[in-house]
């Protein structure tokens, strides 16, 4: 039985895998075990886990299925990357400026998930997804067709072209339309992943359980019995998804600064990539936190660690997952878990007791 | 004039978006799922196609043929093996998931079949052109024929929904399956029997999308799939008629936006257009409003 | 200033659902303390008529005064706020979330500290939330259920979650309680109970208390005064066993 009490030492066994997990990690590096690519995969991967792990607030606390989560990302992998750009040679200091870009990337995607959630959060179900979904296209097409330039008399924005921008000779082109953003600098590590995901951890898991976080899943559990009480459901929901948001852009920045051209594809900031993050957020259980983190980390390096199998590897990727889907959730896979579950429970305790009798036999003789 | 081929354009392509939202709705009114994999059963189609007619060098008719039972028997038995055994899952994430993972499935397989490279599929319409207005005005065969298929499939289905025994059954299903179990309606049958008509219109659709846009591949059908549900929400979701009107809607600000705004920003457009329409009636065109008991 | 004791007056309150009179021209007035019982057959109103005193539907007619107070077309949270809780034919809990959490989220809106004192765990997160526990586990304690405090709601038996539905809505500080069918679907024992734990709370915390029941016996034994509704409109009211005893009521509850 589930009690809620032990919520703080789960909170800090979720912490200590993290820390554990990523000191095995550097150790291996340092060992030289980890192929080169595995560790370009590093920085991706911790954008991935924060992803997973801000998505389930929205699905697990909030009970709300978003399929735009991408869309965020987008929004705070732009802008960073843009402030990043336009102050490299003002601000030298590069803790200092990617410490700003991260605030800017969460400000700037929490703003956008804000202004989205306050229209859309009414519809509920199927209808808030493909709205969500809708709002992630739209943003990346936005971002496709978006030129800025920076020259002597300050910013130029166009949606047409490079050229339209009118930019003096050598001013500069920052973000060129779907050629996105070139020579962004490559801040991200692995270490500063990691320790993104533990600040976003420490923003998720405190605010659950919090009289802000009781309010979002008594919305989820009972909107009307919410009402009933008093909740704000407006204000609980809008916190709860702008906050999604907030660390969807965290995790854009982690990502943007990872790489030295940034565009916006539908690879990397389409619906897909909502989905895919929706898919960690089911297989790690809806709601469970710490699932998230572990299904993100398998997910990611599942196909990887298949690439020796080449094409195949994707085709295997698919078979798994609706084979875990129906493992886990079909009422009658359900059951005969249950029944499984039954019977090693029942051997176990037969062997417990056979094996103390038999301690018992030994002690004599 | 422009206008006006630009109108009919759109009207084609509407259609088309029409014929695979029909199949979308359906399958949500009655499994009360979104099944993303329904755009790559329409992928599935249209490979079916060009392997025969191109591949294999067979009659265009058999190759249509194949496709239609090909597709049919698809969505059949993805719908026993994957998606029936979660139709009582505690969460309906369960089996949009899953449905997902039948999605990637599908191309991924059709990766590994057909190869990654673009394939140029023949248009399975031999008709010529309508030329009007002393050839101010052209009207390919692919937008007649298209457009004349859309009418014909709305008609006959709503002659099947509301006259036959098995469409009366859809309705009933569709409204409350427990209810229908206890009034002797075969209810696998009928989700069964949905998902065939809904995967057999995929074919068709698929056929149509390619003829008129000949580019095929793993990922063709995805993209159209979800602006055919996109057309299914803005007509109402669960309604036939909704799901026609939405898919013409659809295609015409798609094509009005490339033709007028910008061809970058046309998918962006249909969205916009439809989270307006979302907003101001939550449940879609034609959608029922349904209120929770307090 | 309002100078006499009424906790709740309700006059012509009338909705309408597609030219069909839910509730026409209802009139109540409930004094401090009192606990009041509607009854009336099935389909007769009584929940549209809570459903209007909080907020969920707004009245086409009428004006509903708490304490004094006009609260007429407000909405549900104001409603709430204002001082009226209520519990819900079909249980409506939060079941994901612990029996003691559930109490607390109807202690939501008297104790406040902001999100970034909880995000940062800053002192006062620790001394409102203790405060909250305490208030929490002194409620559940008066309905037997500060034993079951860590369970999900959901693993709770039948009584017992439609005793945490009331503690929950005590939980707001209401100045007046409204029960919709608590005893419903409960066995004899179970309801005898019940009445025992209504009793207890309105004498405990001094509580208004509207009751909408089915239950005649339950009714005539803990309510001093009904209103009976029927097709939506007031059929009798007044003091118990005279309404019980009326011609008309007898007709409305047996059929003719």
């Amino acid at each position: 039985m589930k009690t809620f009490v032990s919520k703080n030492k789960d909170n800090l066994i979720t912490y200590g895998i993290v820390v554990v997990a990523y000191a095995v990690m550097e150790i291996l590096i340092k060992a030289g075990l980890i192929s080169s690519l595995m560790q370009g995969l590093l920085v991706p991967l911790c954008a991935y886990v924060i992803l997973a792990v801000s998505l389930n607030l929205t699905v697990g606390i909030l009970g709300e299925l978003s399929l735009g989560h991408a869309g965020f990302m987008c929004v705070g992998a732009f802008t960073s990357a843009f402030f990043s750009k336009i102050t490299m040679n003002v601000i030298t200091v590069t803790w200092i400026r990617f410490t700003l870009a991260i605030v800017i990337g969460f400000i700037a995607a929490g703003l956008i998930g804000f202004l989205i959630g306050m229209p859309v959060l009414r519809l509920k179900g199927d209808y808030l997804a493909i709205v969500t979904l809708a709002f992630g296209e739209i943003i990346k097409n936005v971002i496709n067709v978006l030129y800025i330039g920076k020259d002597s008399k300050g910013l130029h924005f166009s949606m047409k072209d490079a050229v339209a921008l009118n930019l003096e000779p050598e001013g500069d082109v920052i973000i060129n339309g779907a050629q996105g953003i070139t020579g962004t600098p490559k801040n991200s590590t692995f270490t500063i992943g990691v320790i993104l995901i533990l600040i976003t951890l420490f923003i998720v898991l405190n605010l659950i359980k919090s009289r802000d976080g009781r309010a979002i899943m008594s919305i989820r559990d009972n909107v009307i019995a919410a009402e009933s009480v008093g909740i704000n459901i407006t204000k609980y929901k809008l916190l709860a998804f702008a906050l999604s948001a907030a660390l969807a852009g965290v995790a854009g920045v982690l990502y943007s600064h990872n790489l030295s051209s940034l565009m916006a594809t539908p690879k990397n900031f389409g619906y897909n990539m909502s989905i895919m993050i929706l898919v960690f957020v089911v297989l790690g259980g809806i709601g469970n936190i710490r699932g998230s983190i572990i299904s993100a980390v398998i997910l990611t390096l599942l196909p990887e660690l298949l690439r020796g199998l080449s094409n195949y590897r994707m085709l295997i990727y698919a078979i798994v997952l609706i084979a875990m889907m129906l493992f886990n959730w079909a009422p009658k896979a359900q059951a005969f878990r249950d029944r499984l579950l039954d019977k090693l429970m029942f051997w176990k305790k037969k062997k417990v007791t056979v094996t103390e009798k038999e301690g018992g036999a030994s002690d004599e003789r | 004039m422009s206008f006006i081929s630009y109108l009919i354009n759109g009207i084609s392509l509407g259609s088309v978006y029409a014929i695979i939202a029909l199949g979308y709705t359906m399958v949500y009114g009655i499994a009360k799922m979104l099944n993303f994999a329904h755009g790559d059963v329409i992928m599935f189609g249209s490979y079916a196609v060009f392997t025969i007619v191109s591949t294999l060098s067979l009659p265009t008719w058999l190759g249509m043929l194949v496709s239609i039972i090909l597709c049919t028997v698809l969505g059949i038995t993805i719908e026993a093996v994957a998606y029936r055994p979660l139709r009582q899952a505690s969460s309906s994430l369960a089996v949009l998931i899953t449905a997902i993972g039948v999605s990637y499935l599908l191309q991924n397989v059709a990766l590994l079949i057909f190869g990654a490279n673009t394939k140029s599929f023949s248009s399975v319409v031999s008709m010529a052109p309508l030329k009007l207005a002393d050839g101010g005005l052209t009207i390919t065969g692919e937008t007649i024929v298209t457009i004349s298929c859309c009418i014909v499939i709305m008609i006959v289905l709503t002659l099947f929904v509301n006259k036959t025994k098995a469409g009366q059954a859809m309705l009933a299903v569709s409204e409350d399956k427990g209810a229908a179990q206890l009034m002797g309606i075969n209810v696998n049958g009928t989700i069964s029997l949905t998902f065939a008509i809904g995967s057999a219109l995929a074919a068709v659709a698929g056929m149509l999308l390619c003829s008129a846009y000949p580019a095929l591949t793993p990922y063709t059908g995805s993209m159209p799939g979800i602006k055919a549900f996109v057309a299914a929400v803005f007509g109402g979701i669960g309604s036939i008629p909704g799901a026609f009107i939405g898919g013409i809607i659809l295609g015409i600000i798609e094509i009005f936006s490339k033709a007028y705004i910008s061809s970058q920003l046309s998918d962006a457009i249909v969205f916009l257009v439809l989270i307006i329409v979302l907003l101001v009636k939550p449940t879609g065109i034609l959608g029922k409003k349904i209120q929770e008991k307090v | 200033m309002k100078d006499n004791n009424h906790v709740l007056e309700v006059n012509n309150l009338s909705i309408s659902f597609g030219g069909l009179r839910a509730v026409d021209d209802f009139n109540v007035t409930i004094d401090k303390g009192e606990l009041y019982g509607l009854i009336g057959p099935n389909g007769a109103g009584k929940t549209t008529a809570f459903n209007l005193l909080t907020g969920v539907y707004k009245p086409d007619e009428g004006i509903i005064k708490l304490d004094g107070k006009d609260i007429t077309g407000k909405s549900t949270i104001e409603i709430n706020k204002a001082g009226i809780a209520r519990t819900f034919q079909n249980i409506r809990l939060f079941k994901d979330l612990s029996v003691l959490d559930n109490v607390k989220v109807g202690l939501h809106n008297l104790y406040e500290y902001s999100t970034i004192a909880s995000v940062f765990r800053l002192p006062k997160y620790y001394r409102v939330e203790k405060e909250m526990d305490e208030k929490a586990y002194s409620l559940l304690k008066v309905f037997d259920l500060d034993s079951s405090a860590k369970l999900k709601a959901s693993q709770l038996p039948y009584g017992k979650q439609r005793k945490l539905e009331i503690a929950r809505a005590l939980a707001t500080n209401p100045k007046l309680l409204l029960l919709d069918e608590p005893a419903a679907g409960m066995n004899p024992n179970e309801t005898k109970e019940l009445m025992d734990t209504i009793s207890f709370i309105r004498k405990e915390f001094d509580m208004t208390i509207l009751l909408i029941e089915h239950d005649m016996k339950l009714v005539s034994g803990i309510c001093e005064r009904l209103t009976v509704l029927n097709f939506g409109r007031i059929l009798a009211e007044g003091n118990t066993a005279e309404v019980l005893n009326n011609p008309e009521v007898i007709t409305a509850y047996l059929g003719e």
